[in-house]
């Protein structure tokens, strides 16, 4: 076995036993944590894989940036542990056909004679000079032109929606406005009015 | 290739164990020298002198997964940036080009949330 | 750097010579890198623990004031004064916290400020890691720092804990992407992610071919790059004047207010390696790293581990000097400082660049 072969099923006997626990563990917080050591593991499995650009961008979009929007929710959501669980045991034989059912299409797929996962060649080590991110850039902005505008309008509608669905004004804020208030002049604000001495009372 | 993330591999076990190893070390000479004496006061979140009176874990403010989505969209397009400012001297005009239409249907998202004022923290 | 390496050589030597057995070349390797790893860690430990013994000196001066001064010569020996303290003081979990993941936060916090160092080029030899995806890793690692500052307000139960997380959190996240388009420009004008390509693309140019190399450096055409990298880094790493996440005066100490003795400790751990990464990326990407500011024949002997690391510390003592300097931002003026105008600072400017080089007048060829 070599050193390769060692790393690959110590990330991946890792990313199972997270992938089991993030659908196990009864702390939504801690399921959450588990996913990301989850993407890590993968990440590191990508990398064996020679996809360093999706290796490292897996660790920055998926950990640095989706999960910490999860964490956010399952932490300020509140959730009642306790509620979820209702009702566990009769969803259970639903959800367990449709599992099994999902991995047996997945097994089929896989392990067709015409998908040719068998016979795909091992990565080639590439040379010194090699950059994977380079590569992917050199065909990304020319031959896959329109998908990659699409993108861009997909992240458009994403930000959108996300505005749309969550911007709420707020009533009682005191919000000051640092631009209005250095414009304050003192005539806006100060009237000096003149007042007669007071006659003293002899 | 991979001889060269080998190190890395190794020197996150050692970042890792550089967080840990302190924390047990303490942990030990605090056993050692039976300095570790809790109590229920001691042991109290802190709350100003107050009793906690509650769960910490309290709602928040929607404001706050809105910056996190947001968040999300620009650090992709972050993602989209890298390959290209790699290759932009290869790519010429059309890479160029296709980028810059990419950030201008961005810059669009974000001139709106600007105007509907989300990014306002009030 | 020769003593390092023929350190595992020996051990490989003295193995066979004792043993009669041959460790092999994977060993070797092993030892080596492990023995590379040790300086790297063992120097930014050093360097963590002297720089709050500087922070404290320089602020004190800067306000008229000695500084520590009693512990050892010149209170040199403070840090590890402060180190032993910290080790004695006891460890609380508070009550209604998540111990595993109380446990947990810290070490989330050290582990990615440590582990970006991995690519980090000392000189133009030594390179514990040199990929080609180097600026990617870094980029990837310091986003993951957010992590221990978000379990640790959680896990404590506190209110105060929480509050400071969330707030950090968001502040975190919003300077990010202005570091990101920031650093975008830097590889477009470089062309590479390696960070020993991007520091030697800055010594070609015109100014450098006639000895001027200080002028070719990456700072002078992406000057308001330089500014937004490193104001970002300032509220990165929680420093003032962006310290409203560990405002003594409004939340006390934020996310670490549960945590004592090592706990905390390895929050400042953290807090003052970010400190150096920000420096040294900031030399590495804007000032040339290890190059000499002009390349006269006087100036040849010195070393190139000096002008890094003398570069490095004038920006850590920056960061001081901010310290001593301005007061507390408010917290709505740093969400407007970062989302409304460094990131439309740095589109324009990256818009503003990759338009230069796509005209005849490209210096970056």
């Amino acid at each position: 076995m070599t050193i390769e072969a060692i790393i690959f099923y110590f990330f991946a006997t890792i990313l199972v036993a997270a992938a089991v626990c993030v659908v196990t563990v009864r702390n939504p917080v801690h399921a959450a944590l588990f996913l990301v050591l989850s993407f890590f593991t993968a990440s590191g499995i990508w990398m064996l894989l020679r996809a360093e650009f999706l290796a490292i961008a897996l660790v920055l979009v998926y950990v640095g940036a989706v999960m910490v929007l999860f964490l956010f929710v399952v932490m300020m959501l509140d959730i009642n542990l306790d509620r979820l669980r209702v009702g566990f045991w009769s969803y259970l034989p639903l959800g367990a056909t449709i599992g099994i059912l999902i991995a047996l299409e997945m097994g089929l797929v896989i392990m067709a004679p015409r998908s040719g996962f068998g016979t795909m060649p091992a990565p080639v080590e590439p040379g010194a000079g090699y950059s994977n991110t380079g590569e992917l850039g050199r065909v990304l902005y020319t031959d896959y032109l329109y998908p990659f505008e699409l993108a861009a309008v997909v992240l458009l509608v994403a930000m959108i929606a996300a505005i749309a669905l969550t911007l709420r004004k707020r009533k009682d804020t005191k919000y000051q406005k640092p631009s209005e208030q250095i414009k304050i002049n003192k005539r806006d604000r100060v009237r000096l009015v003149s007042m007669p001495v007071e006659k003293k009372e002899s | 290739m991979l001889e060269n993330y080998f190190p890395i591999l190794l020197f996150i076990a050692v970042a890792i164990s550089v967080g840990a190893a302190p924390l047990v070390l303490g942990r030990g000479v605090s056993l050692l020298l039976g300095t570790h004496r809790p109590d229920s006061e001691k042991l109290s979140p802190y709350e100003c002198g107050f009793e906690a009176f509650e769960d910490a874990r309290m709602k928040f403010d929607v404001r706050y997964y809105l910056v996190a989505i947001l968040f999300i969209i620009f650090d992709l397009e972050i993602a989209f940036l890298f390959p290209w400012a790699v290759s932009l001297k290869e790519i010429g005009l059309l890479g160029f080009i296709s980028m810059m239409i990419f950030l201008a249907i961005l810059v669009v998202g974000f001139i709106y949330e600007w105007m509907k004022g989300a990014l306002e923290w009030e | 750097m020769d003593l390092i390496y023929s350190l595992p050589q020996l051990a490989l030597q003295l193995s066979k010579d004792f043993f009669g057995v041959d460790l092999g070349t994977y060993i070797y390797i092993l030892l080596k890198t492990l023995v590379l790893i040790g300086c790297i860690v063992g120097g930014l430990q050093g360097s963590v623990a002297y720089l709050t013994l500087w922070e404290r000196k320089l602020i004190g001066w800067m306000q008229i004031r000695m500084g520590p001064n009693r512990v050892g010569p010149l209170g040199l020996l403070q840090p590890i004064a402060d180190g032993v303290k910290l080790l004695l003081k006891e460890l609380i979990v508070p009550s209604g916290a998540n111990k595993g993941l109380f446990v947990l936060a810290p070490v989330l916090s050290v582990a990615p400020a440590f582990a970006a160092w991995a690519v980090i080029p000392f000189s133009p030899e030594v390179v514990l890691a040199d990929i080609n995806a180097g600026l990617l890793y870094l980029t990837a690692m310091t986003s993951l720092g957010v992590y221990g500052v978000i379990v640790a307000g959680w896990a404590s139960n506190s209110k105060y804990a929480f509050l400071g997380a969330m707030r950090s959190a968001a502040q975190i996240v919003a300077y990010e992407i202005a570091m990101g388009f920031a650093l975008v420009v830097v590889l477009m004008v470089s062309g590479s992610l390696n960070l020993s390509e991007i520091v030697n693309a800055q010594g070609r140019g015109q100014f450098a071919d006639i000895g001027l190399t200080f002028l070719s450096w990456n700072w002078l055409p992406l000057a308001p790059m330089v500014l937004v990298y490193f104001i970002s880094g300032i509220a990165e790493t929680n420093r003032a004047p962006f310290d409203v996440v560990e405002g003594e005066s409004e939340i006390v100490a934020g996310h670490m207010v549960e945590y004592s003795g090592m706990g905390f400790a390895m929050f400042m751990l953290a807090e003052y390696a970010s400190m150096w990464m920000i420096a040294m990326l900031t030399v590495l990407m804007f000032f040339g790293g290890w190059q000499a500011p002009v390349n006269w024949a006087v100036l040849a002997w010195v070393p190139s581990i000096v002008w890094l690391l003398g570069k490095v510390f004038c920006v850590v003592s920056m960061f001081l000097w901010i310290r001593a300097s301005f007061p507390r931002y408010r917290y709505d003026q740093i969400m407007r400082l970062g989302w409304k105008v460094f990131i439309p600072v740095t589109l324009v400017w990256l818009v503003f660049i990759g338009v230069w080089m796509q005209t005849p007048w490209n210096i970056w060829t």
